[in-house]
């Protein structure tokens, strides 16, 4: 499955009104198609991603292209998602560093890297401009907005701020607010990348980056993604290349090297702004407070969707109460939800990872919503 | 009793006879939903059930019904008012740690409650007591005292006096003769307290008339 990714350009004479206050524009969205829109435009379904992820849902850039895309193995052909079906549409979000409008991108009134003046965007933000890719599109009503994560939130978000638009969300491992355990783990995080000298108060783009700070910030990351399940089955206490501890500073556990790996590997792809700007994002999301003047209830009386809300058993980041507290405030609105908590080990990436039971789940659920039951 | 179709228990197709079509359907500890799907194919309700078990959640949201994980004595408490027609407790009560609260609570939400659950006072039981002196078994209650999930003990006679003192009213009753997981059974007329293995009830408000 080859795809293509592609960029609508917008709000070039009037930016973009953000929650903050300020405008932007132009603005950029990379996205990546796959499947056929049919022709009452009725079989569309909208994938969002999470922190890291990017436009590149599924399929792969060329024959060559050695990696496939971040949710290869839920959308394909004959896959949950399946794309002989559905025409299916995801997107970089702004604020990103994969293709849209975002930190690195050039400040058209400076003509240089927009920096620390790129205005903070929210997740309300997000969708707005993913809002004007639909419509350019010409699709109407999507079959479902299906998410994971950050992913999740945007999903809660198109629900509650385009309710005719949506006819069934999939939030997956998600939750209407950050805890303040997650907040603190971005605090660290952002500090970490604010702590690198080579950050330089976000005018690093032309010189050296902070690339420590960004790899510490992913090992943090990382740690919230897993559990102590996880760490305990992959890693225990072993050593990484060694048979006795090295009695120095060095990477001594497997643990270590793990993280140190996946941080090394982070700064290749990712902008370090964009890290600090995303994770801003959400902590900053707060669906019953926007939407519901503090009530998750109210705020759900908004919504029109019929929705599948999934959660995982070893999920810290977003436990499995932050998904019920949802299909609470769902259910006291009469919506139609369907929940399942998920008997997994992997923490919070679970959804990311192979899992039949939440691809039935998913596949079930999209059947019946195109049904139109 | 019109036999409709063969793959569903005896019990669950009385229960689905009772209900009126279109009608709004909460059916508690739902398995893997083969009354909801029932339901949905031949009386084009709009079902949502309650499992606790992941497996059968998740057999039922991949048949395209609307399912939610969870205890039910919880799950039930964060529904509106009348936000169902129906709420369907089949063969659970018997289960039941709190049946007053859990009954009352099913009213609040429902227009009518279905309850279903083996009768204790089968002439089976009442024989195995008298003769053997031990607490019963048999293919309805498979279980040894220490290790069933059924701490209730119902007869049919003991929960229409239960519905009334709540002050609710039966509306529909049907005593059964059928074995556990049987598609076969008959509606037994002459002494049911002591001829049934199952009672089948709905339950209204006091004030109301069918």
């Amino acid at each position: 499955m080859i795809v293509e990714k592609r960029f609508l350009t917008f709000a070039i004479h009037r930016p973009l009104a953000l929650e903050c206050g300020a405008g932007l524009g132009p603005v950029t969205i990379a996205y990546e198609t796959l499947g056929r829109l049919d022709e009452g435009g009725k079989n569309a379904i909208l994938v969002l991603h999470a922190l890291s992820g990017d436009s590149h849902m599924a399929g792969r850039y060329s024959e060559e292209d050695p990696k496939p895309g971040w949710w290869d193995i839920m959308i394909g052909p004959g896959k949950a998602i399946d794309t002989n079906r559905y025409f299916v549409i995801c997107s970089n979000i702004i604020g990103g560093c994969m293709g849209s409008t975002g930190p690195s991108s050039t400040n058209p009134a400076t003509g240089r890297p927009y920096g620390l003046d790129f205005p903070v965007v929210t997740i309300g933000d997000m969708v707005k401009a993913q809002k004007a890719l639909i419509d350019h599109l010409g699709i109407k009503r999507l079959l479902a907005v299906v998410g994971g994560s950050l992913g999740g939130m945007q999903v809660l978000e198109w629900c509650l701020r385009y309710p005719d638009m949506v006819r069934s969300a999939i939030p997956l491992a998600t939750t209407a607010k950050h805890s303040a355990l997650a907040i603190a783990f971005n605090e660290v995080a952002r500090q970490a990348i604010m702590a690198d000298p080579n950050w330089q108060e976000g005018n690093y783009y032309g010189g050296a980056r902070p690339n420590l700070g960004l790899a510490v910030a992913r090992m943090i990351g990382h740690i919230t993604y897993l559990s102590d399940e996880a760490m305990r089955r992959k890693f225990g206490r072993r050593l990484q290349d060694r048979t006795d501890l090295s009695f120095k500073l060095d990477v001594d556990f497997q643990v270590e090297s793990y993280l140190r790996y996946q941080g090394k590997k982070f700064v290749d792809r990712f902008d370090a702004n964009s890290f600090l700007y995303i994770t801003k994002a959400a902590d900053y999301f707060d669906i019953g407070e926007q939407h519901g003047g503090g009530s998750l209830v109210k705020a759900f009386s908004k919504a029109k969707a019929k929705f599948l809300v999934v959660s995982f058993t070893s999920d810290w980041l977003y436990p499995t109460y932050q998904s019920r507290e949802l299909v609470q405030a769902m259910k006291k609105n009469g919506l139609d939800v369907s929940f399942c908590e998920i008997e997994a080990d992997w923490g919070h990436d679970a959804f990311l990872l192979p899992n039949e039971r939440l691809s039935s789940l998913i596949k079930g659920f999209l059947e019946c919503a195109g049904r139109g039951g | 009793m019109e036999v409709e179709k063969r793959d569903i228990r005896f019990d669950l197709k009385i229960i689905a006879s009772w209900i009126e079509p279109g009608s709004r359907v909460l059916d508690l500890g739902c398995g893997e939903g083969t009354l909801l799907h029932y339901l949905r194919e031949h009386r084009q309700v709009v079902g949502t059930g309650i499992e606790q078990h992941e497996a059968e959640v998740a057999a039922c949201i991949a048949k395209g019904l609307t399912v939610l994980q969870g205890d039910l004595n919880q799950e039930v408490l964060d529904y509106p008012d009348r936000a169902f027609d129906y709420v369907i407790l089949s063969q659970t009560l018997q289960q039941v740690y709190r049946p007053r609260e859990l009954i009352t609570s099913l009213m609040r939400i429902g227009s009518r409650v279905i309850v279903s659950f083996p009768n204790f006072s089968h002439w089976s039981i009442r024989l195995q007591v008298l003769m053997r002196g031990m607490a019963p078994k048999n293919q309805q209650l498979p279980y040894d005292w220490y290790n069933s999930p059924n701490i209730r003990v119902i007869t049919l006679k003991d929960f229409r006096r239960f519905v009334e003192d709540l002050g609710f009213k039966v509306m529909e009753e049907a005593p059964i003769n059928t074995q556990n997981q049987d598609r076969y059974g008959s509606i037994v007329r002459f002494l049911p307290n002591l001829r049934a293995t199952y009672g089948v009830f709905m339950i209204g408000r006091a004030n109301e008339t069918r």
